[in-house]
């Protein structure tokens, strides 16, 4: 433990810290452009020099290891001077187009050149102008306002594994870009916007629209996908304007997928705004009243084995567990969460949690990816993967889609006959995960959403089990969900009740008629001709698939304008906060589900949220614990049986678009035609 | 005067060939076994013994630098020679004489020097635009493996070695070490951060020393004539033989080596024939490459050319280039010409290089024209000691030191400029 | 010096591949380095590649390269614009390389440079319309003490007047090889009015006997002046060397032509034949 002197104040510290973040342990700001956390160190922006003892020039702190006996001083003309020399060399060819700056108000250079700077430009020559570059309908270049800190640089190499920004050239006529046009392809890509310490890379759909300022910021969950992102929702008056990462280490750390960020154009189009009501074929407006009397109307006579309901991947875990109670007064036990129909034992745990951790990740040696693309189903659970990769000594085994992940795979297969023959030791790879000390395996909606699921999920499970996956302190076995709403709802036994029945009995029934009415809460993955006659009630907040067959429209409201708990795919419960209303009449999910419940006299038991959310804390107590996961008792699951050869498909067919969010959003929309069909071009001429 | 018998480079000139026979013929490769069979430490020592200090600018003690590589091999770490020939100061030529005319006195030093670090490998760093210094050199080291003098059981000595030669591809910065070694990984030439230095993770991350062409050249022969046969030259702490360029102004241009020490003015005369139109014509000159900040001629008069007599006068040695003014000639885009030199070659990386380079460069055309005001003079001297010291490598500096030397010494001759100038404009705008 | 961005889509041929030749001196290229550092071959690859493709650089030979490596073609990028000797456009058959950093500049340069313009109509940057001729401004290129000098493709040409350098120019538009190095005859860097140092007998094996006048002002000498000097110079050293190697000139000229047949990366710019370097193994020491 090296023990310096910083300032006139010692300091002891870990081996390997730098003398800037032993300055910023006891508290001394140290300015800096090109150092960041979780990137390499370059040490070339030199903002961050001080003076070290015995040293003729000042040093670069963000470079310097801390060593045992060193007097660093932060705070003294000469450390002043060097300051005040980069930050007007910075200063010099930087447009100083704050006024129309995207980046202005939350820019590292403003503040910077107001803390360190001069007041005035000694330069009087002419400054350079760099030509903009087009990375893609994501990022925005404004490359003359660039300091070539290569943060963004670094990120793409490092952090994203899209190695596709360089600085090209040298001298001051050194450029940031890609050098040969061309979109960036990464999931990651918005990244570079927060990185970006100035206006040099900005976010596109957002350029011009809103200062910083102007914004209510929110602190949320992301519902995109099953991971949990945590997310800072910038609203003005009734808009969300962007969204934007928020640390949590275990989670996402502080970067978010570009879905996750960009599809919140998407909120604004396809709205369901009022309640509709089929009348002839054709859905018209109709009042709260009016939708609530169709369905009553509907209800009458029915007996609850008549009644069904799914939920859909996007919705918090309170209004599922209000339309589960209101069906069960109704006298329904046909009810499920897994409108695809992945086999997942609600009953075990273990079998359907990310069980590792995302963060446990860093600890594996060897990971087996079964039926999953995890660069497109979970951006944040793959870089974490890539994170771990670049440590070193980790191999990764994939069966499934062949796909770039960004870091070295061996394909071993692509499908269930692979799993069969690695688990019967016939592979190479099976050697690899036999002698890991930390093996994972990791199974995608890929391989259990199909019909064999439950014979795939035992498969995988027997495989943890012949590896030794668990054990004492380590559980290598993960299922990859998809549906941000999924675990909450295998919590809350959003499942069929007794004799009742789950999403592939329900769609019979609808078939035959059997279920004569269907409530979809936010289901939007089911194909309208697959609830034959039966009369469909669609709660959500997107005019997608499951309104378009309903017969009774119910506007809910979207995660960014309702309160909800979500749990992500390793169990891990989390608050969603409101941060601007649901649009029109729309209302929040419980509410309308609240309100429904005392129109048909079966009233639920809960007037506010506060108290529903005290049920649920009764109901499922594991709820309640918010940001804490329980791990899960290693128990029997699945079912042993024949595996079809067919290979695994990942749910995501286009990372854009999964979701009724997303499908809404012009800017996914863009990405398709600009970075997947772009690539389809190269491929194309390139194969 | 250094006599012919101390000289070590004998084939300077090219008068013979450069291939084995005739480098064998002038004492190269002679018994090379016996200097290996002195074992590691003794050959250290004695290059210690001999005050060699590095040849290609920095002149830091050569036998200290190979005293940080680690003693015991490790298979996993290799230890590495890399030979910078990357010769690209402006005012500069010397390394080159050496490639193309004694390639097998370096590739013996090669040999020799990296048993001393504990090398079995070593990469010969050559710039680009040497094409036909390399094929030189390229020839020689295939001779030399032809005749058992590289490779298993190198010449004998019971040293496995291997040498390679790798081009540049046009970038002055390579010549700083560990930009050097970036290129050699084949990405940009831009200088690492210190630390690690390279003997501790150099190239591939392996203990490396990275030394000059001239340097590695002359410690075979301070190895067969000992350490104090080379120490004996000059004055202590600058001992040693050491070529000098004589560039520029004077009746003579050449190559020539001398022993350290020697009075810039004997070197100018003796050697080059005397400063054009004589002594008293003399104006200034840089007296180590364009990096070394510039000296008019009445330090000129009595400054020694070594490492401390320069450094009194706030100079250096440098690589030993002189660059030669006389009073013809406008000192002022000189150095000018010497700031866009620097700007075209910053590698990028560091800010106030990067951006400084430019501002001086932008500035200097300027004060050519005499098109400033006077007080930007010391906004110039200003800038340059923002970019001194303020970047990884010593770009920033070199970029600094020749306008700084520029004010020092011609600040009268900058602000005639500047009024003849605002005189003109005024005589254009009365008129 | 070429920095920057990639010739114009129109230029750009559609592919590149090394022939069968330099594919194999590529592999012994990279065979010099420990393996999983291939890509240190990248520089060396990618003048290869320039030498194979009329002395530029198109972007399908650096991506060509980039995947020879197997590194990300960004890499490849960054390298190809970074280094000044890698041409991103194409550049005349007689690529002139014009040395005006302070020494040359020093030493008449810009004669040079007028030379170039008066007799080609080229200022820096220009490219003869039909190819032949291509020049640029470059900076110093090491050979100082042999001011003003200028590159064409591999080769120096030293102690340059204006005088020499229109006389340059017009051989390598009639298509002769003109003698390579010092244009006034000196040999290396000794100095024109012969050597003041290694005289002593035993060592000067070898050198021109007798000193010459002292340097003529560089600006007053015509080339023709020069030549009966020059003839005189070799004429001296003939009798000194070995009966085969009568003409100083001559042996340097064929040495610079061997020297190519056995160049390092093979081809010159010029597509002279291609060399025939004996790979090394790598040290197995310095595989991890």
């Amino acid at each position: 433990m090296p023990k310096l002197t910083i300032d006139g104040i010692e300091i002891e510290v870990a081996p390997g810290t730098s003398v800037l973040q032993a300055c910023e342990q006891l508290g001394i700001e140290i300015p800096r452009f090109c150092f960041h956390e979780r990137l390499s160190v370059p040490a070339n922006c030199r903002m961050c020099l001080v003076e070290m003892e015995r040293s003729p020039k000042p040093i670069a702190s963000c470079a310097m290891p801390c060593g045992d006996g060193m007097v660093i001083r932060t705070d003294t003309e000469v450390v002043h001077k060097a300051r005040k020399g980069v930050m007007e060399f910075l200063l010099i060819n930087h447009p100083l187009d704050c006024p129309i700056c995207d980046q202005g108000g939350e820019c590292d250079l403003q503040d910077q050149a107001m803390a360190f700077g001069f007041d005035r430009s000694r330069y009087a020559e002419n400054k350079r102008a760099v030509k903009e570059k087009n990375l893609g309908p994501l990022i925005k270049t404004f490359m003359t306002r660039c300091i070539h800190c290569t943060r963004c640089i670094r990120f793409a190499d490092e952090i994203a594994g899209t190695p596709e920004l360089g600085a090209t050239g040298r001298s001051e006529q050194m450029e940031v870009g890609t050098y040969i046009e061309k979109a960036i392809t990464s999931e990651l890509s918005g990244n570079l916007i927060d990185i970006c310490p100035v206006g040099a890379l900005t976010s596109k759909p957002y350029q011009f629209n809103a200062r910083p300022w102007e914004l209510r910021k929110t602190e949320t969950i992301d519902v995109l996908d099953a991971v949990g992102s945590n997310i800072r929702v910038d609203a003005r008056g009734g808009e969300v304007m962007r969204v934007l990462p928020r640390l949590h280490e275990d989670v996402n750390e502080e970067w978010i997928s570009d879905r996750t960020r960009f599809a919140c154009d998407g909120l604004r189009r396809q709205r369901l705004d009022r309640p509709y009501v089929r009348c002839d074929g054709k859905l018209r407006p109709a009042s709260w009243d009016e939708a609530f009397a169709a369905i009553a109307e509907r209800l009458e006579g029915l007996d609850g084995s008549q009644i069904a309901a799914l939920a859909g991947d996007l919705c918090d875990a309170e209004s599922m567990l209000a339309l589960k109670e209101l069906m069960a007064a109704l006298g329904s036990a046909n009810l499920d969460c897994r409108q695809d129909g992945a086999a997942l034992d609600p009953a075990a745990r273990a079998g359907y949690l990310f069980n590792t951790t995302i963060a446990g990740i860093e600890q594996a040696d060897a990971i087996l990816i079964v039926g999953a693309n995890p660069r497109w189903e979970a951006t944040m659970v793959n870089a974490r993967i890539r994170k771990r990769w670049l440590m070193g000594g980790l191999s990764v085994g994939v069966i499934g889609p062949n796909v770039d992940l960004g870091y070295r795979t061996d394909h071993l297969g692509a499908g269930p006959q692979t799993l069969q023959e690695l688990a019967a030791g016939d592979h190479a790879f099976a050697k690899t995960l036999a002698k890991a000390e930390r093996p994972m395996l990791i199974v995608g909606m890929g391989a259990l959403a199909r019909p064999d699921g439950a014979a795939v999920l035992a498969a995988a499970r027997s495989a943890a089990e012949t590896f030794g996956l668990v054990k004492e302190d380590w559980n290598g076995f993960n299922v990859l969900h998809t549906a941000a709403a999924r675990v909450g709802g295998l919590e809350l036994g959003f499942v069929p009740g007794e004799g009742g029945r789950g999403t592939a009995g329900i769609l019979d029934g609808a078939r035959n008629g059997e279920v004569k009415l269907v409530w979809l809460l936010g289901a939007d993955e089911i194909g309208a001709d697959r609830f034959g006659d039966a009369f469909v009630v669609y709660q959500g907040h997107h005019g997608d698939r499951g309104a378009h067959r309903a017969d009774v429209i119910l506007p809910g409201a979207a995660y960014t304008e309702k309160n909800g708990t979500y749990v992500n795919t390793e169990g891990r419960p989390q608050r969603g906060k409101q941060a601007v209303f649901p649009p029109g009449e729309a209302r929040e999910d419980w509410k309308i589900l609240r309100a429904f419940s005392d129109r048909v006299g079966r009233t639920l038991p809960y007037d506010s949220l506060e108290q529903l959310r005290g049920h649920m804390a009764q109901v499922a107590p594991r709820l309640a614990r918010i940001d804490e996961i329980e791990p899960a008792e290693w128990q029997a699951f699945g079912k042993a049986g024949k595996m079809d050869a067919a290979p695994f498909a990942s749910p995501v067919e286009v990372f854009y678009m999964t979701d009724p969010i997303s499908r809404a959003s012009a800017t996914m929309a863009k990405c398709i035609s600009q970075i997947v069909g772009e690539g389809e071009k190269r491929t194309g001429t390139d194969g | 005067m250094l006599a012919d018998k101390d000289r070590i480079f004998t084939n300077l000139y090219g008068w013979q060939g450069w291939d084995l026979a005739p480098a064998r013929a002038r004492g190269v490769w002679n018994d090379t076994k016996k200097l290996v069979a002195m074992g590691r430490d003794a050959i250290v020592e004695e290059v210690k013994t001999s005050g060699l200090r590095g040849r290609g600018g920095a002149g830091f003690p050569t036998g200290l630098k190979w005293s940080f590589m680690p003693k015991e091999p490790d298979p996993k770490r290799p230890s590495y020679l890399v030979i910078n020939a990357d010769e690209s100061e402006p005012g500069t030529c010397k390394d080159r004489e050496i490639l193309r005319f004694d390639p097998h006195r370096l590739i013996e030093g090669a040999l020799v020097s990296s048993f001393a670090l504990g090398a079995h490998a070593c990469y010969i760093y050559i710039r680009g635009e040497f094409y036909n210094e390399a094929s030189n050199v390229q020839k020689a080291i295939d001779e030399a493996y032809d005749a058992g003098l590289l490779g298993k059981n190198a010449a004998g000595s019971g040293w496995d070695f291997d040498l390679y030669l790798h081009r540049g591809a046009g970038a002055y910065i390579c010549g700083e070490e560990t930009a050097l070694l970036e290129s050699l990984e084949g990405k940009k030439g831009q200088p690492r951060n210190k630390p690690p230095f390279p003997a501790g993770a150099g190239l591939y991350g392996c203990p490396t020393t990275v030394n000059n062409v001239e340097t590695i050249a002359v410690v075979p022969e301070i190895l067969r004539r000992g350490g104090n046969w080379f120490a004996g030259f000059g004055r202590p702490k600058n001992s040693g033989t050491k070529l000098f360029c004589i560039s520029g102004h004077v009746e003579q241009p050449c190559d020539v080596e001398e022993e350290l020490g020697i009075p810039m003015k004997e070197l100018i005369e003796r050697h080059a024939g005397g400063v054009r139109g004589g002594w008293d014509n003399l104006l200034a000159v840089l007296p180590g490459g364009s990096s070394t900040p510039i000296l008019p001629r009445t330090q000129c008069e009595s400054v020694l050319m070594d490492f401390d007599s320069l450094r009194e006068a706030k100079s250096a040695l440098g690589t030993g280039g002189l660059i030669v003014m006389d009073k013809s000639t406008d000192v002022i885009y000189a150095i000018a010409r010497l700031s866009h030199f620097y700007m075209h070659e910053s590698c990028g990386q560091c800010t106030p290089c990067r951006e400084g380079t430019g501002w001086l460069w932008r500035v200097m055309q300027r004060m050519v024209k005499g098109n400033a005001r006077v007080e930007e003079i010391d906004m110039l001297l200003e800038v340059t000691k923002e970019i001194e010291g303020h970047t990884i490598c010593a770009h920033g500096d070199a970029s600094a030191w020749p306008i700084q030397g520029l004010i020092r010494h011609f600040r009268p001759e900058m602000e005639k400029r500047i009024r003849a100038y605002r005189d003109a404009a005024h005589r254009d705008a009365a008129e | 010096m070429s920095f920057g961005a990639p010739a114009p889509e129109s230029q750009q041929p559609d592919g590149f591949v090394f022939s069968a030749e330099n594919l194999k001196r590529a592999k012994q290229i990279i065979a010099r380095y420990p393996s999983g550092r291939q890509q240190s071959a990248l520089l060396p690859l990618l003048d290869l590649a320039q030498r194979q493709n009329e002395n530029w650089l198109p972007r399908a030979a650096m991506d060509y390269v980039a995947e020879l490596l197997e590194i990300p073609p960004i890499r490849a990028y960054e390298v190809a614009s970074f280094y000044t000797m890698f041409n991103k456009a194409p550049v005349g058959r007689h690529f002139i390389q014009v040395c005006t950093t302070t020494p040359c500049w020093l030493c008449g340069s810009a004669d040079v440079l007028k030379a170039v313009k008066d007799e080609t109509g080229l200022a820096p940057g220009g490219m003869a319309d039909d190819g032949s001729l291509s020049v640029i401004e470059v900076e110093c290129l090491g050979a100082c003490v042999n001011a003003p000098m200028v590159q064409v493709n591999d080769d120096y040409y030293e102690d340059l007047s204006y005088d020499r350098m229109v006389s340059l120019i017009r051989a390598l538009k009639a298509g002769e090889a003109p003698k390579v190095g010092s244009q006034t005859g000196r040999k290396g860097s000794q100095a024109l009015s012969g050597p003041t140092s290694l005289l002593d007998p035993a060592l000067a094996v070898g050198a021109p006997a007798k000193p010459k006048a002292s340097r003529p002002k560089a600006e007053a000498k015509s080339a023709e002046k020069a030549e009966p000097e020059k003839a005189e110079a070799d004429k001296v050293e003939a009798e000194k060397v070995e009966p085969e190697k009568a003409d100083p000139a001559k042996v340097e000229a064929e040495n610079a032509e061997s020297e190519k047949l056995e160049a390092p990366d093979g081809e010159t710019a010029k597509g002279r034949a291609t060399a025939k370097t004996k790979p090394r193994p790598p040290s197995t020491k310095d595989k991890d």
